[in-house]
């Protein structure tokens, strides 16, 4: 039970991207296409999930009995950023085609925020554990891409929209995901 | 070429021309992320002038000793050390602020503000012109990102920096100090700003 509204939570209630903020470039970024969209997802739930594992246990057995919980953010951005390169040179490797796909997305992934923004929300989950807390994070990066996803098609119906001139660009972007996040707000109370 | 025209050039451009949020889209989450408010707006802007300043200090002093190799990885750590710093000082002095704050605080590390300055300028530059860089695109930050909380708080909550100005039980937009609020407030600053900004051009 508690895993299905972890769920719900992290996808719809408490959407990372459309409420809590983080991971935005990404998403004002790479939106355009739906094709490259769907890359970004993919590349972010490998990352998230990954990432999240290896700073749950680092925090849990390595800095907290060493007492050096203050090293927190230097030793999670260290082994994110570490842990993408990993990960880019094993995909190279063993699956090309899945590298292919999500190649150019890695590098960029180091400074999502919302990648460290998980790492670091899912060590105060209640009760936390292991499996929980990357569970947490699988949840969020199914959120983070469905959010995404559903910005780019848009995105893809407003290039051919006619937009007033003052507004193209940045700011037309901006409006759509205000409405996009005010669509998610009805989800409020959910859980 | 460092006379004191480049260097006022250098100052200013981050504010408008060449503003972070406005112009350049960095550091986009704590801009959306804090601003409900006109104080927490500015102090996350202090605190990411702070790093900064301090980032792009160290990096151009020491730029010629990292190997290009590892730039990065380094000027990330030399980051992280200013934000843990932050983060400490903001704990210990202004518990309230660092409540707000929340999350946002230790993101300032992935800030791409902090390392795209510190990779495309203090890594090429000598320090006056990087602590100029840093002042500059500092304030343009600051300044962004106070003037977003407070049009969100005034629409939201009918204050300025927790002065309120309507009666307690006056109709707000509530909107504005939720998330959607952000995005479609700083969407029509975005389009303020573009406008004023091409007058003067």
């Amino acid at each position: 039970m508690d895993y299905i509204v972890i769920l719900i939570a992290a996808v719809f209630v408490n959407n990372i991207v459309l409420s809590q903020f983080l991971g935005i470039c990404p998403f004002l970024g790479v939106s355009n296409k739906i094709s490259t969209s769907v890359g970004m997802a993919g590349a972010v739930m490998f990352v998230m999930t990954i990432a999240t594992t290896a700073t749950y246990l680092l925090h849990n057995y390595i800095l907290l009995p060493a007492g050096l919980d203050y090293l927190r953010t230097i030793t999670f951005i260290l082994v994110i950023a570490a842990l993408v390169q990993m990960v880019e040179i094993i995909l190279k490797k063993v699956s090309p085609p899945l590298y292919q796909a999500l190649g150019v997305f890695l590098p960029l992934i180091t400074t999502n925020c919302a990648v460290l923004g998980v790492a670091i929300l899912a060590l105060g989950l209640e009760n936390s554990s292991l499996l929980k807390a990357v569970f947490f994070a699988f949840s969020n990066s199914l959120g983070f891409g469905l959010a995404l996803i559903v910005f780019a098609s848009i995105r893809e119906y407003l290039e051919l929209a006619n937009i007033p001139e003052g507004m193209k660009g940045v700011p037309i972007n901006l409006l759509v995901a205000g409405l996009l996040s005010l669509a998610f707000l009805g989800f409020t109370g959910l859980v | 070429m460092a006379n004191t025209i480049d260097q006022k050039q250098n100052f200013l451009k981050g504010i408008v021309k060449e503003n972070p949020i406005f112009v350049m889209l960095l550091g986009m989450c704590p801009t959306l992320g804090v601003t409900s408010s006109a104080f927490n707006g500015f102090g996350m802007g202090v605190a990411t002038l702070f790093v900064l300043l301090m980032s792009n200090t160290v990096v151009s002093l020491v730029k010629s000793q990292i190997p290009s190799k590892v730039r990065i990885p380094a000027f990330i750590i030399i980051i992280a050390s200013f934000v843990t710093i932050v983060e400490m000082v903001l704990e210990a002095f202004i518990p309230f602020l660092y409540e707000q704050l929340g999350i946002f605080i230790p993101l300032i590390v992935v800030n791409c503000l902090i390392l795209g300055r510190a990779e495309a300028f203090a890594s090429k530059n000598d320090l006056k012109s990087s602590v100029l860089d840093a002042l500059g695109m500092g304030l343009g930050f600051v300044l962004a990102l106070t003037v977003l909380g407070i049009t969100r708080e005034i629409l939201g909550n009918g204050s300025i920096f927790d002065y309120k100005f309507v009666s307690e039980d006056a109709n707000t937009f509530i909107l504005f100090i939720l998330p959607p609020g952000a995005f479609i407030a700083l969407a029509y600053l975005s389009i303020l700003f573009n406008k004023l900004t091409a007058k003067t051009a």
